[in-house]
């Protein structure tokens, strides 16, 4: 029997593999240096040298997507590893350990939810002063109570198993259980997760950068790339649409592999089309 | 090395265990019948330390002479594999899918004993031996679904056996396996419990695979322990109607499907069902279902009296009769 791979996982995968090979291409070589500027040379017309022109400073605008693209995945790797990482200990302690633990860090996943990430990072910028390091911190930080809280309900799920009982009678400790039984078998649900943050990530760094909390000159990323050409609207309109599309096309990208991965791993789940 | 002295386990308003007593001792094989809702899963729990958390424990609950009613987690996790060990219904269930049976076996090993991967693989593999897995090389490499029923209640019962308990208790070992299996496995939880002098604590609703298992038995219905004694004389004289009703609901394949005006024969059965725990009689637990229920059973316990010796029975009409 051969099992179609579901649309959304197919489309998702494809430009994940896009914006991820370009971000990978990037490290090793890029059309022009994607900070090297010539005045002389500003808003040059696509060509054989710059394939989609040049900015108001002359840089190469194909170099400097390739560089944001780099940066998008950057951030929301960190970000996602950090806040996931943190978020999944802290769900499988609240499962494992239930009562008064469980309820504590569930209603600090409320609290946690009900600050917005924009707020989190305005406040690291005033007190640290704006940069990349602080967006990644702000984005992570808001990926603690969504991994906690889906952790925690598969975690509890898990629990209630015949194999975690044989594993208690065995005199396993909670720790152990959660190591060994709990958490390989929420896997699925972590990367499904994580898969769907990743894209929350790349746009949440695309917004703090466009506010200039972010990536600062003359770093690239599509965030600033935009709010660089927002000034320059009426001028020259494609510089703000190559990184808008770049943020869609990834955004989207992960969001379609993030629903693919769902619909694979929980088939009940599927949507009825 | 077990003694429950007027054990109960309630819950709010209902009662899943009522006043248990009972002793086990090492080399033990003890059978606990009941059908489901008896109470006799909760019993198993209890004597693990698994009770659910909402479960309200009272009574004596001593292992090894030390009272375990209350005790904390962390005191029931040294008990737990070394001591008292034990085997689930659902085999498939009982078995992480995503871990080699050889891994989960060796588990308790490398976490009680701190045995090295190279001592706990060659104890395992030492243990799907004994409990007859065959090649148990390249069975400890494989995942549960690769196994069949059998075999994986063989890899629980090795898990169980893992770190030398001195009692097992086996929760409807047999249910979910068809009867050949179920009689193999029978089998080998008597083999194992001569060979290493381990007590065994059968729970189960198969009169016959209890006959084949066990040396004294314990009836339940409805979280009391109506009639105990030796497995052989309970079974060829119940005294408890209830265990009557539950050796008449046996199907006997001797006799004719048809009577003899060629009506189909119904298999005698008891009428209704176990009462959820919040609606058990307060008297008897078996008014309501009884065929030979007096006046004042609903409304008052009988108490459990010694008919003969090493028989025990829980009736109102046994009473009647001493009379």
């Amino acid at each position: 029997m051969t099992r179609r791979l579901p649309t959304n996982f197919v489309i998702g995968g494809v430009l994940v593999a896009l914006v991820v090979g370009t971000a990978a291409l990037s490290l090793v070589w890029t059309p022009h240096n994607s900070t090297q500027m010539a005045i002389s040379n500003k808003f040059a017309a696509p060509s054989s040298t710059y394939w989609l022109g040049t900015d108001q400073l002359g840089r190469d605008v194909v170099s400097q997507l390739m560089a944001g693209a780099r940066n998008s995945m950057s951030v929301a790797l960190i970000a996602v590893l950090m806040g996931g990482s943190i978020g999944v200990a802290l769900g499988l302690m609240a499962s494992a350990i239930g009562g008064w633990v469980e309820d504590g860090v569930m209603r600090l996943a409320d609290l946690g939810f009900a600050f917005p990430a924009l707020l989190f990072a305005i406040m690291l910028a005033a007190v640290f002063g704006p940069s990349l390091g602080n967006a990644v911190l702000a984005i992570a930080f808001i990926n603690i109570p969504v991994f906690a809280r889906v952790t925690r309900g598969a975690a509890n799920q898990i629990w209630t198993l015949d194999y975690v009982s044989a594993a208690r009678a065995a005199g396993m400790n909670r720790f152990a259980i959660s190591r060994d039984h709990i958490l390989p078998n929420i896997g699925a649900v972590i990367i499904v997760q994580a898969t769907i943050e990743f894209a929350v990530a790349i746009l949440a760094e695309a917004a703090l950068s466009y506010l200039g909390l972010g990536a600062q000159p003359p770093a690239a990323s599509w965030g600033r790339l935009l709010s660089e050409a927002q000034t320059l609207m009426y001028l020259a309109p494609q510089l703000a649409i190559y990184p808008g599309l770049c943020i869609v096309v990834a955004v989207l990208g992960f969001g379609l592999l993030g629903d693919g991965l769902r619909d694979m791993s929980e088939p009940r789940l599927r949507r009825e089309r | 090395m077990i003694e429950l002295d007027d054990f109960s386990v309630g819950f709010g308003a209902g009662t899943a265990l009522r006043g248990a007593t009972l002793t086990i001792r090492k080399g033990d094989r003890l059978g606990i019948v009941g059908e489901s809702g008896s109470g006799k899963t909760m019993l198993a729990l209890c004597l693990m330390g698994m009770a659910p958390d909402s479960a309200q424990l009272s009574g004596r609950l001593s292992i090894d002479g030390r009272d375990m009613a209350g005790a904390s987690e962390a005191q029931w996790q040294v008990l737990r594999a070394r001591r008292i060990a034990m085997i689930f219904q659902e085999p498939m269930a009982a078995l992480n899918p995503l871990r080699r049976v050889g891994d989960t076996v060796m588990e308790p090993m490398r976490v009680h004993e701190g045995l090295s991967r190279g001592a706990a693989h060659k104890r395992a593999l030492a243990l799907f031996e004994e409990v007859g897995i065959p090649e148990p090389v390249d069975r400890m490499r494989q995942f549960p679904h690769e196994l069949s029923g059998g075999q994986r209640q063989r890899v629980l019962i090795a898990l169980a056996l893992a770190c030398d308990p001195v009692m097992l208790i086996a929760d409807e070992p047999t249910t979910a396996l068809d009867a050949n299996v179920a009689l193999r496995i029978t089998e080998l939880l008597v083999r194992l419990a001569r060979e290493r002098g381990m007590a065994l604590v059968f729970i189960t609703h198969d009169l016959a695979a209890v006959a084949r298992t066990t040396q004294d038995i314990v009836v339940m219905y409805g979280g009391d322990m109506v009639e105990r004694g030796a497995t052989a004389d309970v079974l060829a004289a119940p005294m408890h109607p209830y265990t009557r009703g539950l050796l008449a609901a046996r199907p006997d394949p001797t006799v004719p499907a048809r009577n003899a005006d060629g009506t189909r024969r119904r298999l005698p059965s008891l009428p209704g069902s176990v009462p959820p725990l919040n609606a058990l009689p307060q008297g008897c637990r078996f008014a309501g279902r009884c065929p030979v229920e007096l006046a004042h059973c609903a409304t008052r316990r009988p108490a459990t009296r010694l008919v003969a010796d090493n028989r025990q029975a829980a009736c109102h009409l046994l009473e009647e009769q001493a009379r």
